[in-house]
């Protein structure tokens, strides 16, 4: 069980923690557009020096509420050649962490489920690590129909 | 060509440098074959291009060497030292050609008979005229070749660079600065937008580069065929991404080559079908919204569809599929099954295994689509949509409820102020329409498709008239900011999922804004125009020749409406107190019969009406208005409505917008009294009798029959219904005769004619019978 680096960050007020591997950079990003029509996790597009991203609005992501106000602060990511901006709450640090699978009998809910790939454990407190990817592509239908 | 050819010189530079070190491998040892393989291609591709770029001598000697290495490839010879020597002096002499093309020096051609010569097996070795031949002047490099990756990377980074000046000059415009500093700003800000457009040049290239080959390749392949086929090339100076070029070479080449070998019938052919002997070959390139489409349209046989069923289903293509009973699109799109010859014979162009399908292929793995457009026996027109992803496009900025959205420039027609009679905007029923001078369309409220605000249509200012493939319909903006080229980039699969984008660019602004794509926002909007329309331009000029006239009239709600003239029967003036709410609907009570009756207004209030008697065939129906006001023509445009309902949809009748109503709306099964196609007939045999004919039909188709007079050779009714006076028919189970007699109650046969009960009874049984 070897460390890998991993990205705390905060969430609808929840620690994670996000593989670094899929962390290309940690920004704050400015003014949002909105994207009428798109999937309600979709905040906008926002300008990234010359590229743009794809805001996530991680709170809707989850399936939880949206959030009136998002912070700016975000996680880019990349995801089939897209670059996405994932916002969140804050950021904690960088540190080197052992992945474990969730402890079994947990079970998780809603948006966190899909989410979720497993945990890791800072000085005796687990940290669900979560999965950039699921958050992008929002909740999916198959999580409706298990919850 | 020049272009062509400097690809060539550049091309072949590149691969001799590679090859070099082959060279050498392959003379150390020659039975290396992989060694071989690379040379052989080498030469080949040489050939192929000296070909379409007319250098003979360069074609002469890499065909020899093609030959020779075929032969080594296929074991008929076998390499030996001094074979070798020859074919490398081959290689060399091309490379020096090469250079002397580049260098446009002349190159003497004393020699090369003898290189050649020095491939033949059992030739003494001749290679040493080879180093005999003054080698040119090598000229620098004057092109070189990039990867698109690394193209992509001084995009991204000048889009930086802009972004970066951008800011800068915000900055200094907000503290006043020292105005040398601002000049400095000025002449950077001048570099930086020459260097950008540089930059955007390396990516595009006009499509010409793609079409400048094809007349002699035409000219070639119909020789070849010994066919004469006239090659007209349009839309040149249409733009590509350079990659997207590359992308299209060979589908295009292969299409060609169909067209000229399977399409294009020969001259004694066309001769006797009626046709110019000459075959015609239109390919084009155009921008279409956010795609830009390639067509190759023959005038030749087109694709007979049964033929290519039956040869699949011969050769055990069809696994299993009943392809006869496939639609006709259907049946065309077989032409993409893997390894189909429609062709009996493979000939020298076409059939080589390189179907359609590989074409199709090939196009959709770069986003495309092919589509074609047969019609047999007057040609086929193959159409391949590319996107304009990666592509620059001019574009209009247009501002929505706030927000800034591009829409491409070839999309939109005009952009018209809403202003007086000639420009305006309708309510017809809850479905605006804008009124452009003489032409009508839909409008689209895009605040509100956006979901951005709710808006009044009505009051719309400003209207950029937006042309979709089929049809045009108009946009209600805010305003138009505008016009700038922009980097369209796809954006991430979540936002386009909506249908509505067509990408996402980054303007000079800073700020991220979102391409729409018309075609989607019309089908988003509920706007169909019907595809068919489009495709059948060239029937439909026919077609308009055939109007139809109407009777335009002021209807009750105070719009003007038009009704095709054909089913009104004539207009009449009843009194409104002969119209009456009965039997579930409104009827009308005319020359002393009830007459379902239609209107789209209120008949309450009105004395007196005007009524359309509208008649065809059985159906029956009248149609309240207010008041006739004349037979115009209706112009074969209509603008569909956008719901199905009364109003068949809109036509401009002088300047005015006129709602058609739809004339099966109104005579349609939902109209018309219970009577339904199908149900079981009931014949009224009686000349004699006029009675039956009028009291009891009503019964009748009450009670869900048909009713008919006259017999009709087709259909056999299920009861005869016949009186004492008639003369005696054969007798048959489903005769019914109607008697004067009250006591006829009960018999089988005969029924009191006013015994309604008994009646319906002794029909129903006989249906059932029957």
């Amino acid at each position: 069980m070897s460390e890998q680096l991993f990205l705390i960050a905060h969430i609808a007020g929840r620690g994670v923690a996000i593989d670094s591997a899929q962390v290309e950079s940690v920004v704050d990003i400015g003014a949002v557009i909105p994207t009428p029509r798109a999937a309600p996790h979709i905040r906008g597009l926002a300008a990234l020096r010359s590229r743009v991203v794809t805001v996530i609005d991680t709170h809707a992501a989850l399936g939880l509420p949206k959030l009136a106000i998002a912070g700016s602060r975000a996680v880019i990511t990349v995801v089939d050649g897209h670059h996405y901006a994932v916002l969140v709450d804050s950021l904690e640090d960088v540190a080197p962490f052992v992945a474990s699978p969730l402890p079994s009998g947990i079970g998780l809910d809603a948006g966190w489920r899909q989410a979720g790939c497993g945990a890791v454990e800072r000085d005796g407190e687990p940290i669900l690590a979560i999965d950039l990817t699921a958050l992008v592509h929002g909740p999916s239908n198959d999580a409706n129909a298990i919850n | 060509m020049d272009d062509l050819l400097q690809e060539f010189i550049a091309e072949t530079r590149e691969t001799l440098d590679a090859l070099s070190g082959e060279i050498v491998a392959w003379e150390a040892d020659p039975a290396d074959r992989a060694r071989l393989d690379a040379i052989f291609r080498f030469v080949h591709t040489v050939k192929g291009s000296c070909g379409f770029l007319d250098l003979p001598r360069l074609a002469r000697l890499s065909h020899a060497a093609e030959d020779v290495l075929a032969a080594v490839r296929s074991g008929e010879r076998t390499p030996d030292q001094k074979l070798v020597t020859a074919v490398l002096a081959i290689v060399d002499r091309i490379g020096e050609i090469v250079e002397a093309i580049d260098a446009g020096a002349a190159l003497d051609d004393s020699g090369e008979e003898l290189l050649i010569a020095a491939l033949n097996a059992g030739a003494e070795a001749a290679a040493p005229a080879a180093q005999q031949i003054p080698t040119v002047q090598r000229v620098g490099n004057r092109s070189v070749r990039l990867s698109t990756d690394l193209l992509d990377r001084m995009m991204s980074g000048m889009s930086d660079m802009v972004l970066a000046r951008n800011e800068l000059a915000r900055r200094m415009r907000d503290q006043n600065v020292d105005p040398t500093i601002e000049a400095a700003l000025d002449r950077l800000s001048l570099t930086v937008a020459e260097m950008r457009d540089t930059v955007t040049r390396t990516r595009m290239q006009k499509v010409d580069a793609l079409f400048s080959a094809l007349p002699r390749m035409v000219r070639d392949t119909a020789a070849e065929v010994g066919k004469s086929v006239q090659l007209q090339i349009e839309g040149s100076d249409v733009e590509l991404d350079r990659e997207m070029i590359e992308m299209m070479r060979d589908p295009l080449v292969h299409i060609i080559r169909n067209s000229i070998d399977h399409g294009i019938e020969s001259a004694e052919e066309r001769r006797a079908l009626g046709k110019r002997e000459v075959g015609r070959l239109i390919v084009s390139a155009r921008q279409s919204g956010n795609q830009i489409i390639l067509e190759v349209a023959d005038d030749g046989r087109g694709i007979d569809t049964d033929r290519l069923v039956h040869k699949l289903s011969a050769s055990g293509q069809s696994r299993g599929r009943d392809l006869s009973i496939l639609s006709e699109r259907a049946k065309l799109d077989l032409v993409f099954e893997p390894g189909l010859s429609t062709k009996d014979e493979v000939t020298a162009i076409s059939g080589r295994g390189v179907g359609m399908d590989v074409v199709r292929a090939n196009i959709e793995q770069i986003g495309g689509r092919i589509d074609l457009v047969n019609a047999k026996d007057r040609g086929l027109r193959i159409l391949i949509h590319v996107p304009l992803t990666l592509s620059i496009i001019p574009a209009i900025v247009i501002g929505i409820a706030g927000q800034r959205f591009a829409v491409t420039r070839q999309a939109i027609e005009e952009i018209v102020h809403v202003s007086g009679d000639t420009i305006r905007v309708d309510l017809l029923g809850d479905t605006p329409a804008a009124t452009v001078r003489d032409r009508r369309m839909p409008l689209v409220d895009l605040a509100a498709l956006l979901g951005l605000r709710a808006t009044d249509p009505v009051a719309t200012d400003m209207l950029a008239i937006i042309s979709a493939s089929g049809g045009s319909f108009a946009v209600a903006v805010d305003s138009v900011l505008d016009h700038e080229e922009l980097v369209i980039k796809p954006a991430s699969p979540a936002v386009m999922a909506t249908g509505i984008y067509a990408g996402q660019t980054l303007p000079d602004s800073g700020s991220p804004m979102l391409l729409l794509d018309c075609a989607g926002v019309a089908a988003a909007a509920g706007i169909n125009f019907s595809r068919d329309a489009a495709v059948e331009e060239e029937e439909a000029v026919e077609l308009e020749a055939i109007s139809a006239d109407a009777l335009l009239f002021d209807d009750l709600d105070g719009r003007r409406r038009a009704v095709p003239l054909a089913i009104i029967d004539r207009v009449e003036t009843i009194d409104a107190s002969n119209v009456r709410f009965s039997g579930g609907r409104m009827r009308l009570l005319v020359d002393d019969r009830v007459v379902p009756l239609a209107a789209l207004g209120e008949i309450e209030g009105h004395a007196q009406l005007a009524v359309l008697r509208i008649k065809d065939g059985d159906a029956e129906i009248a149609y309240a208005i207010a008041e006739p006001v004349d037979i115009v023509a209706i112009p074969a445009d209509i603008s569909p409505s956008a719901q199905p309902g009364p109003i068949l949809g809109v036509v401009v009748i002088g300047d005015e917008q006129v709602e058609l109503i739809d004339p099966q709306w109104l005579l349609g099964p939902d109209a018309q009294d219970i009577v339904r196609p199908g149900a079981p007939l009931c014949l009224i045999d009686s000349q004699s009798d006029s009675w039956i004919a009028t009291f009891l039909k009503p019964v009748l188709e009450q009670a869900g029959y048909r009713v008919s007079t006259k017999a009709n050779a087709d259909e056999q009714p299920a009861v005869i219904l016949t009186t004492d006076a008639a003369p005696a028919i054969a007798r048959d189970g489903r005769v019914l005769r109607l008697s004067n007699d009250r006591r006829d109650t009960g018999g089988d046969d005969r029924v009191y004619r006013y015994d309604r009960a008994g009646l319906l009874a002794a029909v129903a049984k006989r249906v059932t019978a029957a």
